[in-house]
């Protein structure tokens, strides 16, 4: 065990910062643990848990921001919006199932990994939402940037920067997030009997409508009765959210039943059913059984998704279920992490990311679990990352460097 | 003109060597891309905030990466400034060049080179103006969502340097959530591409850095957007209030109830007489202010929101409310409210003021401002997006009175500071400039920016790329 450092001040933390610094040591971060194993393995001389920078600072519902500690747990905050019939619109997945671990998710750690869930789709991901830090940077001085505000153009938007930035940049000390009415009203329309194909043409056909789909994801067959307890319709179900008003989920089901009837058999999903659903689509719930088989979580155009399955479904053995319309494929591999063919194909197909979630010791200490950058891309990276953490403190090696 | 504001002083090595730089960018593009001549300079002088100008050493107008690239390898090669430019009409001064500066217009890379309706995606060239793009979509029934009030003439690349609002942002949000991936030539003429088709990009989001960077990270030359689906229908409605502090409580109150509409902008009585006679839009002239709230969908959904927030603006004291009847009148309604900026410029010289505030704040700022506009004995039209907090107050002044103009000036830093102070920022969606450079100070801490300069040198360590902008001139990092 690596000594813990618990501090329960940002001046604490700043100072615990310096200090690594001045003495050439290694700190790594981390909130509830949750989430920890993603990217690459860390191994640090300290490690720093933001478990008691924790609390609401401020939260008026009116003007739709919320300011936080960062090691506070998602939970309260959420608990905080229902109350006020708000939430965090892009969905944070909840990584304990996939990745087998226990804890508390922390605010912090949702946005130092940017982890977003399906209405990413429409509502941008956490960086879209995330409107003010606090941080101490490598030398443990405490840097603010963006506001409280929800447009700011004030500045370099540092904020985007440390968002997705696993904790190499920075200690986030105080995160200031944007937070939205709470749809009254849902429905899910699922689509039943389509192959993968003909599910990404009805997803980007649904999408095209003016119905405002706030999710779309096509759960194949293999995967279908995982969800909902095995309450799906028979066959891959290709499914499709509506939220909002009661009389525009109203109106907006109709034609969206209207569109599809013709095709394939559809069938309703309620407010209560959806809800659990998307929730089940969000956490990843066909992969979340504690196995040690690979999980890629992969990013790439939504067309394209059913393309690169099709064609590593010919080399490897893989099972897959899309979210984002098909941009995002969550894919478990039978065997190796098959990285090299993994990422040669999504090249091949335009372009996108892979990241290595879940797989054993063995697979993680070979694998990179982040895409590689091209070569000018990667040098600013680096070149950027010295410039917040000059002495190379934070989670060493976690993304590359 | 104000002289409050200074530049960065012009370097003699390059100024002395003029003929030879312009003999040389001369070799680097055909030669109608090259202007050298005073009188083909003097276009580009300023942008949209007139009050200060500066002649440039010369302007390129690149037709491809290459020849952008191509030019920032030879600007860097010799410490030569460069000052990037879309269409000129950054209201803070973004795109003023300095006089040792190579202006790069992008004016010349106006093509749209993809659109793909399968992944709503469409990928265009830096030059190419903001209305281009959902104009080329509409047909399909998309649209780009982003809409600042220049957008006939305002390019996607000024957009992404500034990280461009518009009306519309409060539902779609802004440049950056809506932008994917970007094509772009660092100073030193190294071409790279950020993003794309798919949502998530690996390693730092570097996108996320470079927009809204004001031409200090890079020159973007190409960008890939989203598109959404145009709603079935849309309708903009006008609520007429006695007084200004209501309309604000009623904007607050409407965000608060759980609604958030397309739209929610705010004029008050000048901002208002100065559109109407403009565009003739049926604004009523008897209300001290006025709110344009848009909503979208289909009739039965529209109605629905409608009755709501009529619900709420009763509560408020509203006076007047008069819903748009055909599509001419919500294109009328619009139209006045886009061309605000434009019909004041009409009556007097003006400055445009942009800072952000917590909506609980509005009906504070608003009252304060007018008592810091009268202290100055000077005149203010407040016209802005009020559903996100963003206030744009013009203050009316005359240009060709140096008092007057300093007055002006020093009115608009009074009022930034008193939103910065409530709470809020110097600027919502139209970017530092020069214009707000000297306030950072009143925001952030210097080791703020201190921070901010150093990531801004992993990108430009020769400090070339639009360097009299953003940052404070003292405090800066030792060339």
């Amino acid at each position: 065990m690596i000594p813990i450092f618990e501090p329960e001040t940002e001046a604490e933390a700043a100072g615990i910062v310096a200090t690594i610094a001045r003495n050439d040591l290694t700190l790594k971060i981390e909130g509830g643990g949750t989430r920890s194993g993603l990217g690459n393995p860390v191994a640090a001389d300290r490690l720093l848990s933001t478990r008691k920078l924790s609390g609401i600072v401020s939260y008026n519902p009116a003007e739709m921001t919320m300011t936080t500690k960062a090691g506070t747990p998602v939970a309260e905050i959420e608990a905080m919006l229902v109350e006020n019939r708000q939430m965090l619109a892009f969905e944070p997945l909840d990584h304990r199932g996939v990745m087998a671990t226990v804890g508390e998710p922390t605010i912090g750690g949702v946005f130092a990994t940017n982890a977003s869930g399906p209405r990413r789709l429409v509502a941008g991901a956490a960086r879209d939402h995330l409107l003010g830090i606090r941080f101490a940077n490598g030398a443990g001085e405490v840097i603010k940037s963006g506001g409280r505000v929800m447009k700011n153009v004030t500045g370099l938007d540092l904020v985007k920067l440390l968002c997705g930035s696993h904790g190499t940049l920075g200690l986030l000390t105080e995160v200031t997030f944007k937070v939205l009415p709470l749809p009254p009203a849902s429905a899910t329309i699922v689509v039943s009997g389509l192959d993968d194909a003909q599910a990404a043409a009805a997803m980007a056909r649904a999408m095209a409508l003016p119905v405002e789909v706030s999710g779309a994801a096509h759960l194949p067959e293999s995967v279908r009765s995982r969800f909902l307890g095995g309450g799906l319709p028979d066959g891959p179900a290709t499914v499709l959210r509506l939220e909002g008003l009661a009389a525009s989920v109203v109106v907006r089901r109709e034609k969206l039943v209207a569109a599809f009837a013709s095709i394939a058999p559809v069938a309703v999903l309620d407010h209560d059913a959806t809800t659990s659903l998307w929730r089940e689509v969000r956490d990843v719930k066909p992969y979340a059984d504690a196995t040690q088989k690979p999980l890629w979580r992969v990013s790439v155009a939504p067309s394209a998704g059913q393309h690169l399955v099709a064609a590593l479904r010919l080399e490897a053995g893989v099972d897959a279920f899309y979210d984002w319309q098909g941009g995002l494929v969550w894919l478990r591999m039978e065997a190796d992490a098959e990285a090299d063919l993994l990422r040669r194909y999504i090249k091949g197909l335009g372009g996108g990311h892979a990241a290595l979630v879940w797989a054993s010791d063995a697979i993680r200490a070979r694998t990179p679990a982040f895409e590689p950058e091209a070569p000018a891309v990667a040098a600013l990276s680096a070149r950027l990352k010295h410039k917040f953490d000059p002495k190379g403190i934070f989670n060493p090696g976690k993304m590359g460097f | 003109m104000p002289e409050t504001i200074a530049f960065l002083e012009p370097k003699q090595s390059v100024l002395s060597r003029r003929a030879a730089i312009i003999e040389d960018l001369a070799d680097l593009l055909p030669r109608d891309c090259l202007i050298s001549e005073r009188r083909g300079l003097v276009p580009f002088e300023t942008d949209a905030f007139i009050a200060y100008r500066q002649v440039p050493l010369a302007v390129v107008l690149p037709e491809t990466t290459a020849e952008v690239a191509a030019v920032l390898r030879y600007c860097s090669r010799y410490g030569i400034p460069v000052v990037p430019r879309g269409a000129g009409t950054s209201l803070s001064g973004g795109a003023i060049p300095q006089a040792d500066a190579v202006v790069i217009g992008l004016s010349k890379m106006s093509r749209i080179l993809d659109i793909d309706f399968a992944n709503r995606t469409a990928t265009v060239q830096a030059g190419v103006t903001n209305l281009n793009i959902s104009e080329a979509v509409s047909a399909d029934g998309f649209f780009y969502a982003p809409d600042p009030s220049s957008q006939l003439a305002c390019t996607i690349g000024g957009n992404i340097g500034m990280n461009s609002g518009g009306a519309h942002c409060l539902k779609y949000g802004v440049t950056t959530n809506n932008l994917l991936g970007v094509k772009m030539v660092l100073f030193d003429g190294t071409v790279i591409e950020l993003g794309g088709k798919a949502l998530d990009a690996p390693g730092y989001d570097l996108l996320g850095l470079v927009c809204g960077s004001e031409g200090q990270l890079g020159i973007v030359t190409e960008a890939t957007v989203r598109l959404i689906a145009k709603p079935e229908g849309a309708r903009p409605v006008l609520f007429g209030f006695p007084s200004s502090e209501e309309a604000g409580s009623c904007v607050a109150e409407v965000i608060g109830s759980g609604i958030i509409p397309v739209a929610i902008e705010f004029m008050d009585k000048p901002a208002i007489s100065i559109c109407e006679a403009f565009a003739h839009a049926g604004y009523p002239m008897d209300v001290e202010a006025l709110l344009i709230v848009e909503v979208e969908g289909s009739e039965a959904e529209m109605e629905a929101m409608l009755s709501n927030i009529i619900e709420i603006a009763r509560r408020h004291g509203v006076s007047t409310i008069k819903e748009s009847q055909s599509a001419t009148e919500a294109a009328l309604i619009w139209k006045g409210r886009k061309s605000a900026f434009g019909a004041t410029g009409r009556i007097a010289d003006y400055i445009c003021m942009d800072g952000t505030v917590p909506l609980g704040q509005l009906s504070h700022v608003l009252k304060k401002t007018s008592e810091i506009i009268d202290g100055y004995g000077l005149r203010v039209a407040n016209v802005f997006h009020a559903g996100d907090g963003n206030m744009h107050p013009l203050i009316l002044y005359n240009i060709n009175d140096p008092e007057d103009a300093a007055r002006a000036e020093a009115a608009g830093n009074d009022i930034l500071k008193l939103c910065v102070d409530a709470g809020g920022c110097l600027t919502g969606e139209h970017g530092v400039g020069i214009e707000k450079r000297d306030l950072m100070l009143h925001q952030f801490s210097q080791a703020d920016l201190d921070q901010q300069m150093a990531a801004r040198a992993a990108f430009d360590p020769q400090w070339i790329m639009n360097p009299s902008k953003v940052f404070p001139l003292e405090g800066r990092p030792a060339a």
